[in-house]
């Protein structure tokens, strides 16, 4: 198992290399600079001489091939950059964004894991009932739901006709103020999840094993339990992992619009502002973690089903 | 046109007055919003000029002068005298004795000069270099030869004497919160940059990046019972769709509308109550480019403001929060001239222009805009059924905010939409149009006429301020008569405000940027205690 770790960590390297190289050349090639954002508000006048010494102070002079030389070599040495807005270390920028992205990828996914799981299960036990039409299609709704509409829509009830929750805001990480954010991310895992899970466990209930163990008269719970949840866990699991990296890079939108400190308005503002080096840290940031989530997860299974052998 | 003007100006003075007419309440806070869009740069404001970090910069730092909106100019905030030489070059400053810094030491001379000297580190680029360079010898600290500024001198701890380069009303230049002045000392210390020590009425507590940045009162703040409030709280909401929630659920005390919001919240027997408009100064136009060779025939320039209704589309899309724009300088500028008369809709009359310009039957170009309701692709998409009329056909070319300024300033567009600052001095903002002034800076359309060159010239040498400002006004004739650019609107700014909030004012210059020691919430508020 060690081995297979340090092994999935070592692939994880050319992939960020390719990631960080492609994140060069997008910015590199779309117009704008961070001097002509200074003044895209159309309020300030940024003179020609300070915008010159901007893009000289930034390196944004020096031909392609050198930024990428200082880039690749700033990388390698695990230094992120300055940020061209805050001229403080990318690394701290980010690192001072990463736990409200922690909290709100990690509330959202608790939310999506306890409704969307027990759902897929309840639906898969009773194919064709009531349950099932109903729970399928509230998940073919959240998977349709654009994150936008659905944030407004969860402020204006709980915020502003029922009073009960904060309408925006990080409050100090009080949970008062996770739960509509988290919510409105999480609907589309949840909906994914029962969806997957109501699949998987539909699946293995026809399975040759399944159908022996009843035969061999061992009780239904039984059955649930130790063949049909753990089979179907693995899926999950899966399922889990992947949704566990897009809710983080979809966290983007929810961000700005509850105004969670967190990675997804940091890029969003970075783009805007076009500060590069931000973005690129960003960016990488956020591939790194979906891809320490996924090898985390394939370990899971592992241990989960030991049928599964990396090799 | 100008009556709708007074009107408004009227509301607002009454509306500030009536606000100063009660006693302030002490306590409580103020729950700001900083409403455009990003995060703020970072808590060191000599590093932006957006009006996004001066809304949180107004709390935290001042500068040698202040923006007085009642008066729409600026006036002495950090001295308490200024006197000036007979050839209006020399500035000399008394200087506050009262001003202490958040750490509790007392501002003097050294910290004014040293700011200004900061400001001009030319391997910095700080923003507000451009306004620093008007004292003598700024240039040469930037260029890297000189270590100090020969036009500063320090008399005495608490007089400093400035030297400018031209004569100027220097309140122009250094009321911007990007030239607030710094400690000496502790600004060089790298805990400035995450801890921010300034002279203003509040000193920071707390920012959370991309949410929102806390002060709390400074008991030593130099104005007698200023601040009002106990704290200010500037929360980051650049979604208006969240702030219209947030203010409806009385979680904040103000927000800045847009043209949707502006309809509902008027229709609104309850909320209309607390809307405060003001004509800020900002001039949104379609710039034409004269190396297109179309858009060098002043005819065809001509012709296009005549075959668009500004009038209808300012109604129907901007939902009359706009006033209708006649020339460059708007309707709060002091060389602003109310009997000019914008061009009327007359699509006959520029299909006529055309035709004697060599266009008959019109031509086609391409319109450089990003998708801002106000002034962006929507106006444009809504402008093109007309300029059809006339023969003339539009290529959109969609881009981001950042991109258009890029573009405007590199000549590489054929025409642009986009707002842009025309005040509040009415000389800087016509210098735009100075033949001397390169496309790079802010001369977008790339503006030559002796006649108009002439009359700024002789604006900025006169003393005599009747004069200065007729020549103003007649430049500003000669740009409606030559029409480097279509003259859409000038801004409407409205703010919503809470019933408890008091001491709102009408900030011509930007709305969202208030002197929060002027403000206080009364027991109403949710947020009094």
């Amino acid at each position: 198992m060690l081995s297979f770790i340090v092994r999935r960590l070592l692939q994880t390297l050319p992939i960020i290399m390719a990631v960080a190289a492609l994140i060069f050349v997008m910015f590199s090639v779309i117009p704008g600079t961070f001097a002509s954002s200074m003044s895209d508000d159309g309020r300030s006048v940024l003179d020609a001489e300070v915008m010159a010494r901007m893009n000289k102070e930034f390196g944004l002079e020096d031909p392609v091939y050198v930024r990428f030389g200082k880039y690749a070599a700033q990388l390698a040495s695990l230094d992120l950059g300055t940020s061209f807005r805050t001229r403080q270390p990318v690394a701290s920028v980010i690192a001072e964004r990463l736990w409200p992205t922690a909290q709100l990828a990690f509330a959202s996914m608790l939310f999506a894991i306890v409704v969307g799981v027990p759902l897929g299960f309840i639906a898969a036990m009773r194919p064709g009932s009531w349950v099932d039409t109903v729970s399928m299609v509230g998940a073919v709704s959240g998977l349709s739901l654009p994150k936008f509409w659905l944030g407004l829509m969860l402020m204006y009830l709980f915020a502003l006709v029922l009073g009960w929750l904060p309408s925006f805001g990080y409050g100090g990480g009080n949970p008062r103020y996770l739960i509509l954010p988290s919510i409105a991310l999480g609907v589309a895992p949840l909906a994914l999840l029962a969806r997957t899970t109501r699949a998987a466990v539909l699946d293995i209930m026809h399975a040759d094993f399944v159908r022996t163990a009843r035969s061999k008269g061992m009780s239904e719970s039984k059955v649930v339990r130790w063949h049909l949840t753990r089979n179907a866990l693995v899926i999950i699991l899966t399922t889990i992992g992947l949704q566990f990296g897009t809710v983080i890079g979809q966290a983007v939108v929810i961000e700005k619009l509850f105004s969670w400190p967190g990675l997804g308005s940091l890029l969003v503002d970075s783009v805007t502002l076009r500060d590069i080096p931000v973005v690129q840290g960003t960016i990488l940031v956020i591939v790194l973690l979906f891809l320490l989530i996924n090898i985390l997860v394939d370990a899971l299974c592992a241990i989960i089903d030991p049928r599964i052998k990396y090799t | 046109m100008f009556k709708k003007f007074a009107i408004t100006t009227a509301l607002a003075l009454t509306m500030s007055a009536g606000a100063y007419a009660e006693t302030p309440r002490q306590g409580g806070t103020i729950r700001f919003t900083a409403p455009y869009g990003s995060s703020f740069a970072n808590l060191d404001i000599h590093t932006s000029n957006r009006a996004q970090d001066e809304i949180w910069a107004k709390a935290i730092h001042r500068s040698l002068y202040n923006w007085d909106a009642n008066a729409n100019k600026p006036v002495l905030e950090l001295a308490k005298d200024v006197t000036v030489s007979g050839d209006g070059l020399v500035h000399t400053f008394k200087l506050r004795d009262d001003a202490y810094f958040h750490n509790g030491r007392k501002m003097t001379a050294d910290d004014v000069i040293w700011s200004y000297t900061r400001l001009m580190d030319g391997s910095k680029a700080y923003p507000g270099a451009r306004y620093v360079r008007l004292i003598k010898g700024a240039v040469d600290v930037e260029k890297g030869q000189a270590k100090e500024i020969s036009g500063l001198k320090k008399i005495d701890d608490h007089t400093i004497e400035m030297t400018l380069t031209e004569r100027v009303d220097p309140g122009f230049s250094f009321y911007p919160a990007m030239t607030s002045i710094y400690p000496a000392d502790e600004a060089t210390k790298d805990s400035f940059a995450t801890k921010p020590i300034g002279l203003g009425p509040y000193k920071f507590v707390e920012y959370v990046p991309g949410s929102r940045l806390v002060a709390e009162r400074w008991e030593k703040f130099y104005k007698p019972g200023k601040p009002h409030a106990d704290r200010v709280t500037v929360s980051i909401m650049g979604e208006a769709s969240a702030r219209d929630v947030a203010f409806r659920n009385q979680e904040i005390d103000t927000s800045i509308l847009g043209p949707t919001q502006y309809v509902a919240y008027k229709a609104d027997p309850e909320l209309s109550k607390g809307l405060l408009e003001v004509p800020e100064v900002y001039t949104r136009v379609m710039g034409m480019n004269p190396s297109f060779k179309p858009f060098a025939d002043k005819r065809v320039r001509q012709a296009i403001n005549y075959a668009i209704d500004a009038d209808l589309i300012i109604k129907r899309l901007v939902k009359d929060k706009a006033y209708r724009a006649t020339s460059w300088l708007p309707i709060s500028s002091p060389a602003y001239d109310k009997d000019m008369k914008p061009y009327p809709y007359d699509p006959e009359k520029a299909k006529k222009l055309l035709a004697e310009a060599g266009y008959p039957d019109g031509f086609e170009f391409e319109w450089t805009a990003t998708s801002n309701e106000s002034w962006g692709i929507p106006i444009v998409e809504a402008v093109i059924p007309m300029l059809e009329k006339v023969g003339i056909k539009v290529k959109i070319k969609p881009v981001e905010g950042t991109v258009l300024s890029e573009v405007a300033r590199s000549g590489n567009y054929q025409a642009f939409i986009w707002s842009n600052t025309s005040g509040p001095d009415p000389l800087t903002s016509l210098k735009c149009f100075h033949s001397a002034t390169p496309q790079s800076a802010c001369n977008y359309t790339q503006f030559k006429n002796a006649g108009f060159d002439k009359l700024l010239d002789e604006a900025a040498a006169t003393d005599d301020q009747a004069k200065k400002i007729d020549n103003l006004k007649k430049a500003n004739a000669i740009l409606r008569e030559e029409v480097p650019m279509w003259w859409f609107n000038y801004n409407k700014a409205v703010m919503a405000y809470q019933p408890w909030v008091k001491g709102l004012q009408p900030n011509a210059t930007e709305l969202a940027i208030q002197n929060y020691e002027d403000m206080w919430v009364d027991a109403s508020s949710p947020a009094a205690k």
